[in-house]
C-alpha cells in the first residue's frame, strides 16, 4: 500500500494531467476515495474469515457546453497505468457529451476552495487487536467485525478548488450472546487503540450479558412507556435521513417529512438537531465539490434548513450548502436533554428499556410512521429495575408521537455513534445522539 | 470479450506461494445508469471497475486480499499479504478446511444475447424521454422519472487445482415511477425499479412493459390518492409476483441461509429460526409450498454456471410439498454443518469475499389462473409491488407493504384500496398458502439491492414466482 503522502501526490498528478489534457472550454470535477482495510470477521469467540483489501477510484466528471456526464473509474495505484486510464475515461466522456442534450440544472462551484484536514494516528496491529479480542472472548459466544486501515478523500476542480481529508481508523463492532440466544451488541471505535480502553468497553458489554441469563418476558401487543437508547435513536435517525432532510425529495412529494417541512407536522419543542460537519469525521467538502456547511435542521421542534446539492439549487431556485448527490446527511447531531444517565430507570419507571432497533421502514411514508423490531438487550423494567429480557417485538409509530407529542425527555449525556458500515468502502458517517424517553411506543406484534 | 485472460493467466502461472492451495478471482465491472425526470435528463453515470480476489490456504486456514493492482508484482503482493494474514490467524481461527475439496472445473457462462450491444446511450435517453413525456400534465403529478440503469460484468477464476472459470453477464434494470400529491397525502406507483431486473440486452426492456407505460401508471398513481385506505382486520391475501419476490426474499430465502444459521451474522444481518436439525424434518409451509435454487433460467438475475467459489451449480428442491429438504449454503457452509447445499457462495465483487447468498429463488407454478385464484376468495385483498419491508433477525416476525391494493369481494376483483400493509409469522405464515398460481401467472424478477456480511455486500438476486393466496392475513392500511 502506498503512504498516504503518495496517495495525496498521485492524486495530484492526475489533476495536474488532466488540466493540461482539456480544452478550451472543456471544465471538470474529479473526486478520489481510496482505503486500505483489515477486515476480520469473529464467530464464536474465533476468526471465521479474515483479509485485506486495497483500493481507490476516481469520480470523473467532464463538462462541455451545458452538457455533463460522470464516470467513476478504479485507479490501479500504478502513475502511468492511471493515467492511460484517466485518459480513456477523458476519451469515453467526450465521446458522450455530443449525445446528451444541454442539462438546465447544471450548477458548478466557480470558487477555488481549499481544504486539508490530515489525521496520522498510528493504527493499531491487526494481529495484536485480533489476540486482544481473541483473548477477551474466551469462554464467551462473541461474533462481531473488526476493520481497520486508512481512509483518503480527495476533490479537485478545473476551477482550482483543492480538498484532501484522510483518517486512520478502526471500528470493532461486535456482540456477546447468552446461550439463551440473548445478545447485548457494542463498539469499541476511534483512532487509538488503547487496551485498557477495549477491556472497559468490553467488561461493560459483559456486565449486560449477565441481566440476560434472566427468563425471558414476552409480552402483548400494546402501548408502552419505553426508553430508546441513543443506538435505537440512531436507527429512526438513520431511517428519516433517506430523504427526510433532501429538497429534492420535499419538492418531490417523497419525503417522510414533508408535512414537518410544509409547517403542518411537528417534534417537541426539545428536539434540536444540526447536520454539524465542522469537528466531525466525514470529509469538509461534498462528492460535488462544495464546501460543506453546519446546518440546523431542526430548531426547537419545527422545520429549518433542508440539505440542497447543486441541483436542487438550480431547479428550485435555492442556495446550495454542500450536500451530497443523495441528499444524505452524514453528521447529525442532536442537542441533549435534562434526562441524567442514572435517572433513565427510575424515570422510566414501568416499561421498556431498548438499546437496539432493527430493520426499520415505513407503514405510512407521508404520515412519517414507522414500524421495525426490538433487537439486542431490551429489558422489562418494573419501578426502575430490571426485571427480565423481552422477546422480539415489533413497533409501529409516527416519529411525530415518538420525538413529538409523546417524547417526555432526552438525556443529558449522548453517545457518539460511529457508522460500521461498508457497502462498497467503510463509511466515515457518525451520529451523536442522546437517549430518548418517550410515554407510548406502540407494539403491535 | 476476456481480454486480460491470457495476460492473467500467464500472471496467475508465475505467481509464487508457499500456501497449499490458492486461487485468483478477477472482476471486471462496467456500466452505466440513465435517467429522465420529469423531462429533464439527468447526466449520465458511467462506471469502470477492475481488480482481483487472492485467496489462500495455508495449514487449513484461508485469507484474502484484494487488490486494484492487477500487475505481476501487484499480484504476487497481494498473494503475500493473504498467506501473512493466513499465518498470523493460525492460532485464532475458527475452522480447519484442510480436508475441504476444492474445485477443478472448466466452463465459460454467458448471459443470453450477450453478443448482442445494447443500443447506443442516445436511443436509450430517446426512449426514457418519450416515457416521461407520455406522463400526461395534470397538477396533481408532482414528480416522475425513467431510468435503465446497465450493468456488464466479466469475472474469471483461476485456481491452483487447475480450475479456470469464465462468466461473461450483462443485467438490465428498467424503471419508471410517478408520484401524485394532492395537498395532505402522496403516492408513488412504480414499475420495475427494485422489483424487475433480468439477465440480458434490449429484450429486458421489452419485457418488463417500460415501453408506453407512462400514462398507464401515472393513472394508477392518481387512482391510488384517491382510494381508500386498506381496511383492517383478517381477510385472504392475494400476493402478485412483484410482492411474492420480496416474501420469498425476507421470510425463506435469508432465515435459509447456512452462513445465518452456523451464527456468522448474528452480529449484523441476524440469524434463523430454522436450525440445522430441521431440514428434512421441518414442515415450513402447506404442501402446495414448492422452493427451488434454481440457476438455469437463463434472463434470471442470478443464473451462473457456477458460483464463486467454483463450485458447480444446478437446479434444487429447498422446500418440496411444504417439507423442508436442504438449505442455502455452499461448499464452505456444507463442509460446516454436514448438510447437502446449493452453489451459493458469491461475491458482490472483487473486493469482497465470498459468502452464502440467495441466488435465484423460485417458487413453482401451481395450477390454477389468475381467475381462479380470484374466484376462491370470499373476502380478501390483491396486493402489489413492493414498497416497504421488515423482518426480525431471525426472519419470522414480519410487516410488508405494498403500492397497490385491490379489494376482493365474494370472488370478485373490487375497488382499489390504498396503503395496502399486512403483517405475520413466517413460522406460520407460509402454512396459510391456500393456493398457487400457474404458469401464466408466473413472473421471473430480481433485485440488485440483497444486503448482508460483514465487510457489508450488496449483490443480485432473481426471484421467480407465481401469484399466491394465503388464508386469513392481518392486513391494515395507513393513517391519512
Ligand atoms: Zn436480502
Amino acid at each position: 500500500m502506498s503512504t498516504v503522502n503518495n496517495q495525496a501526490r498521485a492524486f495530484k498528478a492526475l489533476v495536474d494531467w488532466l488540466r493540461d489534457a482539456l480544452r478550451e472550454p472543456e471544465q471538470f470535477t474529479l473526486g478520489y476515495a481510496a482505503e486500505s482495510s483489515a477486515f476480520v470477521r469473529f464467530n464464536h469467540g474465533k476468526v471465521r474469515q479474515a483479509g485485506q483489501v486495497q483500493q481507490a477510484n476516481v469520480s470523473f466528471k467532464l463538462i462541455d457546453d451545458g452538457r455533463h456526464a460522470d464516470l467513476q473509474i478504479t485507479l490501479s495505484g500504478d502513475p502511468e497505468a492511471d493515467v492511460q486510464r484517466l485518459s480513456e475515461g477523458l476519451q469515453q466522456l467526450r465521446e458522450t457529451l455530443p449525445l446528451l442534450p444541454r442539462d438546465p440544472y447544471l450548477l458548478l462551484n466557480h470558487n477555488h476552495w481549499q481544504s486539508n484536514n490530515v489525521q496520522d494516528h498510528p493504527l493499531p496491529d491487526t494481529e495484536q487487536a485480533v489476540a486482544e479480542i481473541t483473548r477477551a472472548a474466551e469462554g464467551l459466544d462473541l461474533v462481531g467485525f473488526y476493520a481497520a486501515g486508512p481512509i483518503s478523500r480527495g476533490f479537485a476542480s478545473s476551477s482550482g478548488a483543492f480538498g484532501w481529508h484522510q483518517a486512520n481508523s478502526f471500528n470493532f463492532d461486535f456482540s456477546l450472546f447468552h446461550e439463551n440466544g440473548q445478545a447485548v451488541k457494542a463498539s469499541y471505535a476511534g483512532h487509538e487503540w488503547s487496551s485498557d480502553g477495549f477491556a472497559r468497553r468490553f467488561e461493560q458489554a459483559r456486565e449486560q450479558l449477565e441481566f440476560l441469563g434472566r427468563p425471558l418476558r414476552t409480552l402483548p401487543p400494546g402501548e408502552y412507556r419505553a426508553y430508546l437508547a441513543p443506538a435505537a435513536l440512531e436507527e429512526i435517525m438513520g431511517m428519516l435521513s433517506w430523504g427526510g432532510f433532501s429538497a429534492q425529495a420535499i419538492a418531490s412529494k417523497q419525503s417522510p417529512l414533508q408535512k414537518f417541512y410544509a409547517g403542518e407536522a411537528h417534534f417537541s419543542p426539545n428536539v434540536w438537531l444540526t447536520e454539524q460537519v465542522s469537528g466531525s469525521l466525514s470529509p469538509a467538502f461534498s462528492d460535488e465539490g462544495y464546501p460543506r456547511d453546519d446546518l440546523g435542521l431542526i430548531a426547537k421542534g419545527t422545520a429549518n434548513a433542508r440539505l440542497i446539492n447543486s441541483r436542487s439549487a438550480a431547479e428550485y431556485g435555492l442556495a446550495a450548502n454542500g450536500a451530497s448527490r443523495y441528499e444524505y446527511p452524514t453528521a447529525l447531531d442532536m442537542q441533549g436533554g435534562q434526562l441524567e444517565q442514572k435517572y433513565i430507570l427510575e424515570e422510566l419507571g414501568t416499561g421498556l428499556y431498548i438499546s437496539n432497533l432493527w430493520y426499520l421502514n415505513y407503514s405510512d411514508q407521508p404520515a412519517a410512521r414507522l414500524t421495525g423490531m426490538t433487537r439486542f438487550a431490551t429489558f422489562w423494567v418494573e419501578n426502575g429495575q430490571i426485571q427480565a429480557p423481552v422477546s422480539t417485538m415489533r413497533f409501529d409509530d409516527s416519529v411525530y408521537s415518538l420525538l413529538g407529542s409523546q417524547l417526555e425527555a432526552l438525556t443529558r449525556e449522548r453517545e457518539l455513534l460511529l457508522s460500521a458500515s461498508t457497502y462498497s468502502q467503510r463509511a466515515t458517517a457518525s451520529m451523536l445522539l442522546p437517549g430518548a424517553l418517550v410515554k407510548r411506543l406502540t407494539l403491535t406484534l | 470479450m476476456f481480454d486480460f485472460h491470457p495476460r492473467l493467466k500467464q500472471r496467475f502461472a508465475a505467481l509464487r506461494t508457499g500456501a497449499e492451495f490458492f486461487s485468483l478471482r478477477y472482476v471486471c465491472e462496467s456500466g452505466q445508469h440513465l435517467s429522465v425526470r420529469k423531462n429533464v435528463a439527468e447526466p449520465p453515470s458511467l462506471n469502470r471497475d477492475e481488480g482481483a480476489m487472492l485467496t489462500v490456504r495455508v495449514n487449513g486456514v484461508e485469507a484474502y486480499a484484494a487488490t486494484n493492482d492487477l500487475s505481476q508484482a501487484g499480484l504476487q503482493a497481494a498473494l503475500e499479504r493473504a498467506e501473512q494474514h493466513a499465518r498470523q490467524l493460525k492460532p485464532h481461527a475458527l475452522l480447519d478446511l484442510r480436508e475441504q475439496a476444492v474445485s477443478s472445473d472448466r466452463a465459460d457462462y454467458f448471459s443470453p444475447h450477450f453478443d448482442q450491444a445494447f443500443p447506443p446511450l442516445s436511443d436509450c435517453y430517446q426512449l426514457l424521454g418519450d416515457e416521461s413525456a407520455a406522463v400526461p400534465q395534470d397538477e396533481r403529478l408532482v414528480n416522475w422519472q425513467a431510468s435503465i440503469g446497465l450493468t456488464q460484468v466479466e469475472q474469471i477464476y483461476l485456481n491452483s487445482a487447475g480450475a479456470e472459470l469464465r462468466q461473461a453477464q450483462r443485467f438490465i434494470y428498467p424503471a419508471l415511477d410517478v408520484t401524485a400529491f394532492d395537498g395532505n397525502d402522496s403516492q408513488t406507483r412504480t414499475l420495475g425499479r427494485e422489483n424487475f431486473g433480468q439477465q440480458g440486452g434490449f429484450d429486458v426492456i421489452s419485457r418488463c412493459g417500460l415501453i408506453g407505460a407512462g400514462p398507464k401508471i401515472a393513472d394508477q398513481a392518481l387512482q391510488l390518492l384517491m382510494a381508500p385506505n386498506t381496511p383492517q382486520g383478517p381477510r385472504d391475501l392475494l400476493l402478485m409476483p412483484d410482492q411474492m419476490m420480496l416474501q420469498i426474499h425476507e421470510s425463506i430465502g435469508h432465515p435459509l441461509e447456512l452462513d445465518r444459521i452456523l451464527g456468522d451474522e448474528r452480529n449484523y444481518a441476524g440469524t434463523s429460526f430454522v436450525k440445522a436439525s430441521d431440514f428434512g424434518h421441518l414442515q415450513y409451509g402447506s404442501s402446495l409450498l414448492n422452493v427451488t435454487f434454481d440457476p438455469d433460467i437463463p434472463e434470471e438475475l442470478a443464473s451462473y454456471s457456477h458460483d464463486d467459489d467454483g463450485s458447480a451449480a444446478s437446479k434444487q428442491f429447498l422446500i418440496r410439498e411444504g417439507l423442508l429438504l436442504r438449505p442455502l449454503g455452499g461448499a464452505l457452509s456444507q463442509f460446516r454443518a454436514g448438510l447437502d447445499g446449493v452453489a451459493n457462495s458469491r461475491a458482490c465483487g472483487w473486493n469482497r469475499p465470498p459468502i452464502d447468498r440467495m441466488a435465484n429463488l423460485n417458487i413453482e407454478p401451481g395450477d390454477q389462473s389468475l381467475e381462479q385464484l380470484i374466484q376462491g376468495i370470499e373476502r380478501g385483498v390483491l396486493m402489489r409491488t413492493n414498497r416497504s419491508w421488515s423482518i426480525d433477525d431471525a426472519r419470522n416476525k414480519f410487516q410488508f407493504g405494498c403500492e397497490w391494493g385491490q379489494l376482493i369481494e365474494n370472488g370478485e376483483l373490487k375497488g382499489v384500496v390504498k396503503n395496502p400493509n399486512y403483517r405475520g409469522i413466517s413460522a406460520q405464515f407460509w402454512k396459510s398458502l391456500r393456493a398457487v398460481g400457474d404458469a401464466s401467472t408466473s413472473q421471473v424478477l430480481g433485485t440488485p439491492n440483497c444486503g448482508k456480511g460483514e465487510p457489508n455486500q450488496v449483490i443480485r438476486v432473481g426471484h421467480a414466482s407465481p401469484a399466491c393466496v394465503f388464508s386469513n392475513v392481518d392486513v391494515f392500511g395507513g393513517d391519512a
